[in-house]
């Protein structure tokens, strides 16, 4: 089996990798590339995103037919996709970080800043925060509900549906941090950075 | 709820761990990559490097060990010492840093704070500011605690958090090494100006300084000797802090 990380330019990706690396040992072949024909043909992908919405898409967009071909993996072809951070953000129809900016339309909603009440909470939120699991999902597998997983972001996907949302997280307010839509797949905080529950997710992902 | 982060820090230096004791005296005690490992394993929130004498020496080693820590440890890994420009932090996050901090560079040239945080995003932007009370200011240091810059730390504070800078971690030049707490004033005096969260470092000795540092306001505690030495381990302190009802990742 082949899982593809989306290698796009879109901030530091290496703890990605290193991560799903380490679960996959020499079961799975993880392979980080943004060739279309590679992306395409692979079991799963990976769509990582670190940096703002908009310098995500703008990302994804500088990357010709790399749009079109996600499109054709995650929503014709109706394969497994993970996306991780701003990944699971661009999910979205709209963002509005540094300006509005349209996203990949696949889950409907938008993502806007976390409300700060008035500097009573700092943003970025980073750190470990409990996750409250609202609805089963294979990549919770084995996943207790209330375990620590690590966030670092300042924008929160607030998606129309709410039967998306696998679970949510306590910061200023219940903060959407995980969802799912048939094959898609995604996580506000970083799997990859939060340690053994977090490979957990991974591998649940990988074993899908 | 969003716990509070214990972080232990590994001064490194030609790719080995050592820690000053007021930046000086330095002692050889491991491998980083171990230290690292046996930290993220007994619940360290992040760990953190300190290149401390980047600026003067050869610097390759620091990024072998990134390289090899960051293949190891699946805890979020913070690189700092002698990060001077955007393609510097861009080698650092390439061998799988997931935060830099930057120190003399953001007060010689803020543009590098600016630049990097739009580049890579602010969440790995951690600007690390250095302070000494001076009459009733505090004045930044930069090159290590070596050089004074008639700089003020709240004024730099606020501007680091404009220019981008995802948190800032402030270290007290008065306390660092002396294991008598942090200096818990300009914790306060810092992290209710900035909306950003603030690491507190320099000065712990005791757990009951972990607990007077998340109380003065930072999102985060730092420390090196008490854990780097086994005066305490990480799941000690954070057994301490849970006892004083201050929320932690246990």
């Amino acid at each position: 089996m082949n899982v593809t990380i989306v290698d796009y330019n879109s901030g530091n990706i290496s703890s990605v990798i290193n991560s799903f690396k380490e679960v996959a040992k020499d079961k799975v072949n993880i392979e980080v590339t943004s060739d279309l024909n590679r992306i395409e043909s692979s079991d799963k992908v990976v769509l990582p995103g670190q940096g703002s919405f908009k310098s995500c898409v703008d990302a994804l967009n500088n990357i010709s037919g790399l749009v079109d071909t996600l499109n054709e993996f995650a929503i014709n072809n109706k394969k497994p996709l993970l996306g991780i951070c701003v990944g699971l953000q661009m999910f979205a129809d709209v963002g509005f970080e540094e300006t509005e900016t349209k996203g990949l339309g696949w889950i409907s909603g938008k993502v806007s800043k976390i409300d700060n009440q008035n500097g009573k909470y700092k943003l970025p939120h980073i750190g470990w925060n409990e996750i409250s699991i609202v609805k089963d999902s294979k990549i919770f597998k084995d996943i207790e509900n209330y375990s620590h997983m690590y966030f670092v972001h300042s924008y929160e996907f607030v998606p129309e549906d709410k039967n998306v949302i696998l679970a949510t997280t306590d910061y200023s307010s219940n903060i959407v941090c995980s969802v799912e839509k048939e094959n898609i797949f995604g996580t506000q905080f970083h799997p990859e950075k939060s340690d053994k529950t977090g490979l957990k997710i991974i591998d649940n992902f990988i074993s899908l | 709820m969003l716990k509070n982060r214990i972080i232990p820090c590994l001064d490194v230096k030609n790719g080995r761990v050592v820690k000053g004791i007021n930046f000086v005296d330095l002692k050889d005690a491991g491998d980083p990559v171990e230290q690292a490992k046996i930290y993220s394993d007994g619940g360290a929130d992040e760990i953190c490097f300190l290149d401390i004498t980047a600026s003067n020496e050869n610097r390759k080693t620091i990024y072998h060990v990134v390289e090899r820590t960051s293949k190891n440890c699946f805890v979020p890994l913070t690189v700092g010492g002698g990060v001077r420009s955007v393609e510097d932090i861009n080698k650092l996050l390439n061998c799988g840093a997931d935060k830099v901090s930057i120190n003399t560079a953001a007060v010689q040239s803020p543009e590098v704070v600016a630049e990097s945080s739009k580049k890579f995003g602010s969440q790995c932007i951690v600007v690390a500011i250095d302070a000494k009370k001076s009459g009733d200011k505090w004045e930044i240091f930069t090159h290590g605690g070596r050089n004074s810059t008639g700089i003020n730390a709240i004024e730099f504070a606020l501007k680091m958090e404009n220019c981008g800078a995802g948190e800032l971690l402030v270290t007290s030049m008065d306390k660092d090494g002396t294991q008598s707490g942090y200096d818990i004033e300009l914790m306060k005096i810092i992290s209710s100006s900035v909306n950003i969260p603030v690491i507190a470092s320099g000065g712990v000795g005791t757990l009951d300084h972990l607990a007077e540092g998340i109380k003065s306001g930072a999102s985060a505690v730092l420390a090196a000797s008490i854990f780097h030495y086994g005066t305490y381990s990480v799941k000690e302190a954070k057994q301490y802090l849970a006892s004083k009802d201050i929320p932690v990742r246990i």
